[in-house]
């Protein structure tokens, strides 16, 4: 191996080993802009009511509209072009898996960094609370949670952060620790360096490699949390559906046969969350310091 | 030993009433209790006579402590949808949900050790690359998905399977329970199915590892050396050394195992707690969701509990270091 | 000289890996007689415990044995079908290994592992088996070894522990023993202990003794002949006394060089300089040539064996001399 590669570098080498791994990165690159695109690429806005037409509704993949449209994967009950619904859908359920993500780590890495930094009793609540939270299981959190709540997309997000926050805390506070111990801090400590000097230049940067694996399954687990709480009913609102809700809305024709209103928002469900994981599991292995050689 | 057992005991006296007190606190001081606790359909006399039996006039600890002695008295209410105690209604739904979750469990063991062992031996064969690829798709696959899926092909495209209820029960101990009668175990099939998968994947993988690390363990070498049987060497030293992991992590997951019967009772409208739940959270059936919530976190902690006496009494190791301790 | 108990020829183990062939052990060839002790010395990676794997059928894959043979009592151990071999094993050939933290199974009782030990090789009842376990344990010094036998490894000291290790070889009275570092873990004043029964059973029981180790004082009091291997080759061969005393190849003098010993107190210790070479894909030629004082272009053929004196070989073209030794 050659010595003049940067750390990136050689991160992105050995990511690109796996081909599975890039096929998985390149299929959520395409989900991604096919989310943040959704307006431009939609054949048709969902939201927009004045678009749908009853006489619409229901009917199968390849089907045209009364006003000349091709439902390429049908329509759902009320009209609406399920391709688009899933576009839009994509949108909501991307948006709260990555916004719950990224705050419950800020959280929990600011929580890891306290309890490791100040130690003591601070560490004693702290990490007594990571291991209530941790011993039972994230839906259940979520879903009390969100009965006392109520729906919304912010209640949501809000309860995945909850049953999140404490992967991270744990996490950080590990690495933070075995970090804290090493000489360099205690000679930094003795030199009386502002303690967010010490913390923001030594212990965080250490902190960050596992924390951004631990983020990327997390997404996945977020958006299939989600997904399970909106088809429950008790996640995102009917005004902004996820791809959950979308799922939940084309159950009852399942059982008649009209499978495509919750099939294909359920594939393309699948689809972002395999191809998460796919990423997930590369980048554990590369940025897993015991599996380099 | 029961010097050790006593101790876990207190700990979990400790983390119910801690969780107790976080019920109180979500439903009293964050939530309003008159909303929470009083039927939204009560008259405004009706409202006041509740409020004065449930203490709602007095201080916040003192309400606390009227809450408690009543939850330890089996009292939390009664639920607005079914007018019979909330508690009464959560212990009648039980059985059906254990039911579920005892089988899906006993399905992910019988199934997942075996496969986990296959792929641990034989981690380049085919199949046990074709093991481990299907033991990452159940970890991914979103647990309602595939539930949908297993309807839509078993059910509707194939009809072989019902897709909906728990069909005719038979009585067993004065418990209603389905396994026992044909059309029983029609109707269990594809929610236990449902609700093993995940576990599957997670014994599957958990036995794969272990298998592999002892492998390369000297006393794997050292038992071969004494010239045993393939059988015998993997049967018993290394099958002995990952059932303890495996006993701790199913044993802690039987918990998950029940909450996760939320989603495929809902799903396949199995009607258990975890369905009794979620269409309590949709009326607004507030007392039925505390007492759900009080019901789960002791049945946690049973479970924490009994896997904790389990384990000890599985590894020498740890059940010597207790009784010194 | 009786005939030997274990005879290997040629014995080559090569672990073919992604990167590389590893060419563990390169053309091994050695006996032992019943009753004698063969030491076989080398640094870590040298190759020394995976000829005692090879002897035993063990060698874990990618690794497997390509070439040579394995002669116990003239038959030889690599046409066997596996479950011949497995029935080889533990009984006509026991292996003790270096931890005894590690080689017993902790969540099973020692009595579970003698047991299993007897019946895997005869039909005996448990009850016969115990006995015969009790007894073992009792031979290797274990006190009060009827209570013992219901313990659980972890309630055994080190020494303890590889004294059961020890007689759980000795159950089915082996005619040849394989010890693989077997007290390098141990204090000195055990591993004193267990050198001395060990010599005992031998000369007592005719059992042969394959005895690997990296540690040349053990051997000195121990063994009667000595094997030198450095990088999977066997360099040198001979009586201890006489390779102790009058090392051949450069290498055994060098590693008799680096033993601290009383006789040189305050003179400074003397180093082989350099490191083990890899043995992915290793060059031909001597492999001690790169750290060797008189290598020179010769080097860069492989050496074959030379006799250079009766019941001597050496691995080199430029062996020493009696006068070049200091």
């Amino acid at each position: 191996m050659q010595r003049e590669q940067t750390p990136l570098q050689r991160i992105v080498a050995d990511f690109a080993e796996s081909r599975l791994a890039l096929a998985g990165l390149a299929l959520f690159t395409l989900i991604l802009l096919a989310a943040l695109f959704a307006p431009l690429i939609s054949p048709q806005n969902p939201y927009d009511l004045a678009q749908l037409d009853v006489l619409d509704s229901r009917l199968p993949p390849g089907s045209r509209s009364g006003d000349g449209l091709t439902f390429w994967l049908g329509s759902d009950d009320q009209g609406r072009d399920i391709l688009s619904g899933i576009f839009y859908g994509l949108r909501i359920s991307l948006w709260v898996g990555v916004a719950s993500t990224f705050c419950a780590m800020i959280i929990g890495l600011a929580m890891g960094l306290c309890a490791a930094y100040f130690g003591g009793r601070t560490d004693g609540v702290i990490m007594r609370l990571v291991d209530i939270q941790l011993s039972f299981p994230a839906i259940l959190i979520a879903l009390i949670l969100l009965a006392l709540l109520g729906q919304g997309i912010g209640k949501t997000i809000f309860a995945l952060i909850t049953v999140q926050w404490a992967y991270y805390a744990r996490s950080a506070r590990s690495t933070a620790l075995v970090e804290r111990r090493k000489e360099y801090i205690e000679a930094a400590m003795c030199l009386a360096l502002p303690p967010a000097r010490i913390v923001f230049r030594h212990l965080l940067p250490n902190c960050l490699p596992p924390l951004l694996v631990i983020a990327t399954v997390q997404v996945a687990a977020a958006v299939a949390l989600e997904a399970t709480l909106s088809y429950l009913g008790i996640g995102v609102p009917i005004t902004e559906p996820s791809l959950g809700l979308l799922i939940k809305n084309g159950f009852d024709y399942m059982l008649s046969g009209k499978y495509w209103i919750s099939f294909f928002p359920g594939i393309a469900l699948v689809l972002t969350i395999v191809s998460i994981n796919l990423v997930a599991d590369q980048l554990r292995d590369v940025l897993n310091p015991r599996l380099q050689k | 030993m029961p010097v050790f057992i006593i101790r876990r005991l207190l700990q979990s006296v400790l983390v119910l009433f801690f969780m107790s007190l976080v019920v109180f606190v979500g439903v009293y001081a964050i939530g309003n209790p008159v909303d929470i606790l009083i039927n939204p359909q009560a008259d405004q006399a009706d409202i006041a006579r509740a409020i004065a039996a449930l203490g709602l006039d007095k201080p916040l600890a003192q309400q606390y402590l009227i809450f408690l002695k009543q939850a330890l008295a089996g009292d939390l209410g009664k639920s607005f949808a079914y007018d019979i105690p909330a508690i009464q209604l959560i212990l009648e739904r039980m059985p059906a949900t254990l039911e579920l979750a005892l089988l899906a469990t006993g399905m992910a063991v019988l199934l997942g050790i075996p496969l986990g062992l296959w792929a641990g031996l034989a981690p380049d064969s085919w199949p046990g690359k074709l093991i481990m690829a299907g033991s990452i798709l159940g970890f991914s696959l979103p647990t309602f998905w595939v539930g949908l899926m297993l309807i839509m092909v078993f059910a509707v495209e194939l009809g072989w399977l019902p897709s909906n209820g728990r069909g005719p029960s038979t009585e067993l101990l004065g418990v209603a329970v389905s396994f026992l009668s044909w059309e029983g175990i029609r109707h269990l099939v594809l929610p236990a199915v449902n609700l093993a998968l995940f576990k599957l994947s997670l014994i599957i993988r958990l036995t794969r590892a272990g298998t592999r690390e002892a492998l390369l363990q000297d006393y794997v070498k050292f038992a071969r050396a004494k010239g045993l049987s393939n059988a015998r060497v993997v049967g018993v030293h290394v099958l002995k050394n990952i059932m303890i992991p495996i006993v701790t992590v199913i044993g802690l997951e039987f918990g998950s195992v029940i909450a996760f019967a939320i989603v495929t009772e809902s799903i396949f409208a199995w009607p258990g707690m975890g369905k009794l739940i979620i269409d309590s959270i949709k009326v607004l059936d507030r007392p039925v969701i505390v007492a759900y919530l009080l019901v789960i976190v002791s049945l946690f902690i049973l479970i924490n509990l009994a896997v904790d006496i389990v384990y000890s009494l599985l590894d020498p190791r740890v059940r010597i270091s207790e009784a010194k301790g | 000289m009786s005939a030997p108990t274990l005879r290997v020829e040629n014995l080559r183990t090569y672990f073919f890996t992604r990167q590389g062939v590893v060419k563990a052990v390169e053309d091994a060839s050695f006996s032992v007689a019943p009753g004698k002790i063969l030491g076989l010395v080398g640094e870590s990676g040298s190759g020394k415990s995976m000829t005692g794997y090879s002897i035993m059928g063990l060698v874990d894959p990618p690794g497997r044995v390509v070439a040579g043979r394995i002669l116990l009592r003239g038959q030889d151990l690599r046409s066997l079908a596996p479950d011949d071999m497995r029935r080889v094993r533990g009984k006509r050939i026991a292996m003790i290994f270096q931890d005894p933290m590690m080689t017993l199974n902790p969540v099973l009782r020692v009595d579970t592992q003698m047991v299993e030990a007897i019946q895997a090789h005869a039909d005996v009842s448990r009850a016969a088996a115990l006995e015969r376990s009790r007894d073992a344990l009792a031979r290797v010094g274990i006190p009060s070894p009827a209570a013992r036998l219901s313990a659980y490894p972890h309630q055994f000291s080190g020494g303890m522990r590889q004294r059961v290790a020890i007689a759980i070889a000795l159950l089915n009275q082996p005619e040849l023993i394989i010890a693989d570092e077997p007290t390098t873990a141990l204090d000195v004043t055990i591993q004193g202990q267990i050198l001395f029964e060990m010599q005992k059973l031998a000369r007592e029981s005719g059992t042969a003794l394959l005895w690997i180790t990296h540690d040349l004082s053990v051997i000195a009091g121990l063994a009667d002949e000595i094997c030198v291997m450095y990088a999977g080759r066997i360099v040198e061969h001979g009586s201890v006394d006489e390779v102790l005393d009058a090392p051949l190849h450069p290498y055994t003098h060098g590693l008799i060089d680096s033993v601290p010993s009383r006789g040189r107190r305050g003179e400074p210790l003397r180093q082989i300089p350099g490191m083990t070479p890899s043995l992915l894909d290793l060059a031909p030629g001597c492999a001690f040539r790169e750290r060797c004082t008189r290598a020179d272009g010769a080097c860069a053929q492989d050496p074959a064996l030379s006799a250079p004196a009766a019941g001597r070989q050496v691995r080199c073209f430029h062996p020493l001399t009696q006068s070049a030794i200091a």
